[in-house]
C-alpha cells in the first residue's frame, strides 16, 4: 500500500517537473503508435492485505486446527501451510502473524502457553519449507479470542487453531 | 458511675500512650495508615459458649460516639458512622457464614459510657451469647479513633478489646479489624477480613471480551479499576506489601508481564526479553517474582528479583512448565507441568532442584496454590468438569470442594480457611468470583460490579 502511494507521488512529481520546462523540445516526439490499452488499474485487494491473502489461498487454508491439548501439524495442516508458503514465496515482501488459540476448556495460564506452542508449530513448519523465520511473528491469545461461541465439541474444535494474519 | 467515667477517660486517652503503632507505609487509595492503639490487656477468660460456632449468636449494636462531629469519612457525622461500622462487621461475619450476627438496625443503640460497661439487662434476652460494643471518635487531625470490645454475655465479662486510628477514607478497615478481632478470638484462627483482592473485570460479548485489572476490599467495597480495558489484562497478583501488582497485559500486542506500581501508576516489564511471558507470582517475602516465559514455543518457569536484574531459569523440560506457588517459608515451589503428557502438579526446591510430580489421582491438575498456613495445596482438578480441590503438600488426601461446570484458579484467604476462585457459565461464558470454606461449606458468590475472573487474594494488610 505504502509502496503504491509513493510510486504515485513520484509519477505526479515527474509530471509536475515536465510541466515546468519552458523551452520547446528541439525535436518533436514521434507520433504515438498503436499500443494495447494499459491493463486497468488493479481494483482488487492490495498485495499483502489479509483480503488478498485470503482470496489467493482460500479462507480454509489460512487456519489450521488442533486436537485437544495437541499442537502437532498433521497432513491436512501441512497441505494448508504449503498453500500459505506458496503465497509468501510469491510475495516475498509480505510479513505475517500466526495467532495461536485454544478452546475454553483449559486453565488460563496453560492455554496461553499452549496457544504459543501451536503458533510456533505452524511457524516451524513454514520455516522448514523455506519461509524465513524473520517474516513470521507469533502471538498466543490462549482462550481469550474464540471464533465459535458455543460450549460444545464442535465449537471447541473451531477454536483450537493457528490463524495466519498478514501484516498489511 | 464515677468509676465508669474514669475507665472511659483512661481508655480514650490511651492513644497518647500507644506503644505498638503500625506504620502502614504508602497509602493504597486516598486513605492512609491504621495505627493500632495499645489499650492494655483485655481480660482473656475462656469463652463460655460450648456449641457449634455456626450457632453462636452475636449482637452488634451501633458503635457509640462521644460527640457527633462531621468527618470526611461520610456525609452525616460520627454517630451515623458508628452504625455503619457495626453494619460492616455484621456483613463480614454473616456473608462468610460465621456465627449468627444481629446488626445495629435490629438493636438498641448503646451510649458512649456503656461501651466499657455494658448494660447487661438490655442485651440478655436477645438470643445472643456474645455482645460487641465499640466507639468512634473524630480527632482534631480529621483521623478517627475506633475501639472494639467483645463481651461474653453468660460471664458478663470482656473477652478482648482493641483500638485503631485510621484515616477517614480507611474507616472500613477499622470495621474489618474489629470483625477480625471477634473472629480470631472466638475461633482461634488467624484474621482475614482486613485484606484486598485483585481480579479481572470482564464486560462485552464472549468473542470480544473487555478485560480490566481491578482491585477491591475483601468484602467488595472500595472497588477501583486500574486499567482502561483498551488492551486485555489477565492474572494479577498483589505484592505482599500491597504496593505493586504484577499482571499480564497485551498493551504492546503481545502477552507480557508488567510490574505496576500502585503509588506512582508506573509500570515496567518484568524482563527485557521480547518473548511472551505469563503467570506471574510473588514469593511470600516479596523478594522474588516467578514468571513463565515461552522461547520458541516452549514455556519454562523463571524467577527474578523484585528489584529487577538477571532472571534465573528454574525448569528446563520440553513440556509446558508454568505458574508456581511458594510454600509459606519460601523454600519450595509447587507448579504445573505437562511433561508427563498432561497437566499435573509438581514440586521443586526454590532454586529449581529436586523436581518431582505430586498429583497422581486421575484427571488433570492445574493452577496449584499453596495455603498461607502451609498445610494444603489448592488447585483446579480437571476430570470432566473443572473443580476446585485441595490436597496435602505430599500429594495425598484429595478433597474436591466445588461442583461447577468450570471452576478455576483458586486463591487463598490470608488465613488459609477460605478459597476464592472464578466460575465460568457454560455457553454464555459469563464469569464470577466465588468462595468456599476449606470444609466445602458456605459456597457463595462475591458481588462484583461486572463479570469477574482471575481473583488473587492478598495477605492481611500491613
Amino acid at each position: 500500500m505504502n509502496t503504491r502511494v509513493a510510486t504515485g507521488l513520484m509519477l505526479a512529481s515527474t509530471i509536475a517537473l515536465a510541466a515546468c520546462q519552458k523551452k520547446a523540445p528541439e525535436e518533436l516526439p514521434p507520433p504515438p503508435t498503436e499500443t494495447p490499452a494499459p491493463a486497468p488499474a488493479p481494483t482488487g485487494p492490495a498485495v499483502g492485505s489479509q483480503q488478498h491473502f485470503v482470496s489467493a489461498v482460500g479462507q480454509e487454508n489460512t487456519v489450521v486446527y488442533f486436537d485437544t491439548d495437541r499442537f502437532n501439524i498433521d497432513a491436512e495442516d501441512q497441505s494448508k501451510l504449503q498453500r500459505q508458503a506458496q503465497y509468501f514465496s510469491q510475495y516475498s515482501q509480505v510479513t505475517f502473524t500466526i495467532e495461536g488459540h485454544c478452546d475454553e476448556r483449559g486453565t488460563r495460564d496453560y492455554n496461553l502457553a499452549l496457544g504459543e506452542r501451536r503458533a510456533n508449530a505452524a511457524k516451524n513448519y513454514l520455516v522448514s519449507i523455506g519461509i524465513p523465520a524473520n517474516r513470521i511473528r507469533t502471538v498466543s491469545y490462549g482462550k481469550e479470542r474464540p471464533v465459535a461461541l458455543g460450549s460444545n465439541e464442535a465449537a471447541w474444535a473451531q477454536n483450537r487453531r493457528a490463524a495466519t494474519i498478514t501484516i498489511g | 458511675m464515677k468509676y465508669v467515667l474514669f475507665a472511659a477517660v483512661a481508655l480514650m486517652a490511651a492513644p497518647l500512650y500507644a506503644q505498638n503503632q503500625q506504620d502502614l507505609g504508602q497509602p493504597l487509595l486516598e486513605g492512609g495508615e491504621v495505627e493500632t492503639i495499645d489499650e492494655g490487656e483485655g481480660l482473656s477468660g475462656s469463652v463460655s459458649f460450648e456449641g457449634n460456632l455456626d450457632d453462636l449468636g452475636i449482637a452488634i449494636p451501633g458503635f457509640a460516639t462521644d460527640r457527633d462531629v462531621a468527618t470526611p469519612a461520610n456525609a452525616s457525622g460520627t454517630a451515623a458512622l458508628g452504625k455503619e461500622l457495626a453494619r460492616v462487621i455484621t456483613s463480614d461475619l454473616r456473608n462468610n457464614g460465621l456465627f449468627k450476627p444481629t446488626g445495629p438496625d435490629a438493636l438498641p443503640q448503646p451510649g458512649f459510657s456503656e461501651i466499657t460497661a455494658p448494660n447487661w439487662p438490655t442485651w440478655s434476652n436477645r438470643g445472643a451469647e456474645m455482645l460487641v460494643h465499640g466507639y468512634v471518635r473524630g480527632r482534631s487531625d480529621d483521623r478517627l479513633t475506633v475501639g472494639c470490645y467483645l463481651y461474653d454475655m453468660a460471664l458478663q465479662q470482656e473477652l478482648v478489646r482493641e483500638g485503631w486510628v485510621v484515616q477517614p477514607a480507611d474507616w472500613r478497615r477499622a470495621a474489618h479489624k474489629c470483625a477480625d478481632l471477634i473472629y480470631a478470638r472466638l475461633t482461634g484462627e488467624s484474621p482475614f477480613f482486613d485484606s484486598r483482592i485483585a481480579y479481572i473485570a470482564e464486560t462485552g460479548p464472549k468473542d470480544n471480551r473487555t478485560k480490566r485489572l481491578a482491585i477491591m476490599d475483601s468484602d467488595g467495597a472500595n472497588h477501583r479499576f486500574i486499567t482502561t480495558g483498551r488492551s486485555t489484562a489477565l492474572t494479577p497478583r498483589y505484592s505482599p506489601d500491597y504496593k505493586q501488582l504484577v499482571y499480564l497485559s497485551y498493551v504492546d500486542g503481545n502477552p507480557r508481564i508488567y510490574v505496576y506500581d500502585i503509588g506512582t501508576g508506573r509500570q515496567t516489564l518484568i524482563t527485557q526479553s521480547s518473548n511472551p511471558t505469563f503467570a506471574p507470582r510473588w514469593s511470600p517475602d516479596g523478594r522474588w517474582i516467578l514468571y513463565s516465559m515461552a522461547v520458541g514455543g516452549n514455556t519454562d518457569i523463571y524467577r527474578v528479583s523484585a528489584r529487577g536484574g538477571e532472571s534465573q531459569r528454574l525448569t528446563d523440560t520440553p513440556g509446558i512448565d508454568i505458574g508456581g506457588s511458594y510454600s509459606p517459608d519460601g523454600s519450595q515451589i509447587v507448579f504445573e507441568s505437562d511433561r508427563s503428557g498432561s497437566q499435573q502438579i509438581y514440586i521443586m526446591n526454590a532454586d529449581g532442584t529436586g523436581q518431582r510430580r505430586l498429583s497422581f489421582f486421575g484427571g488433570r491438575a492445574a493452577t496449584p496454590e499453596w495455603s498461607p498456613r502451609g498445610d494444603q495445596i489448592a488447585f483446579t482438578h480437571i476430570a470432566g468438569n473443572f473443580n476446585i480441590a485441595v490436597m496435602s503438600p505430599n500429594g495425598r488426601n484429595l478433597r474436591t470442594l466445588t461442583n461447577g461446570w468450570q471452576d478455576e484458579a483458586p486463591t487463598w484467604a490470608p488465613n488459609g480457611r477460605i478459597i476464592q476462585f472464578f466460575r465460568t457459565e457454560r455457553n454464555s461464558g459469563k464469569t464470577g468470583l466465588w468462595q468456599v470454606d476449606l470444609t466445602g461449606d458456605n459456597l457463595r458468590r462475591l458481588p462484583t460490579p461486572v463479570d469477574a475472573s482471575d481473583p488473587a487474594w492478598g495477605p492481611i494488610l500491613p
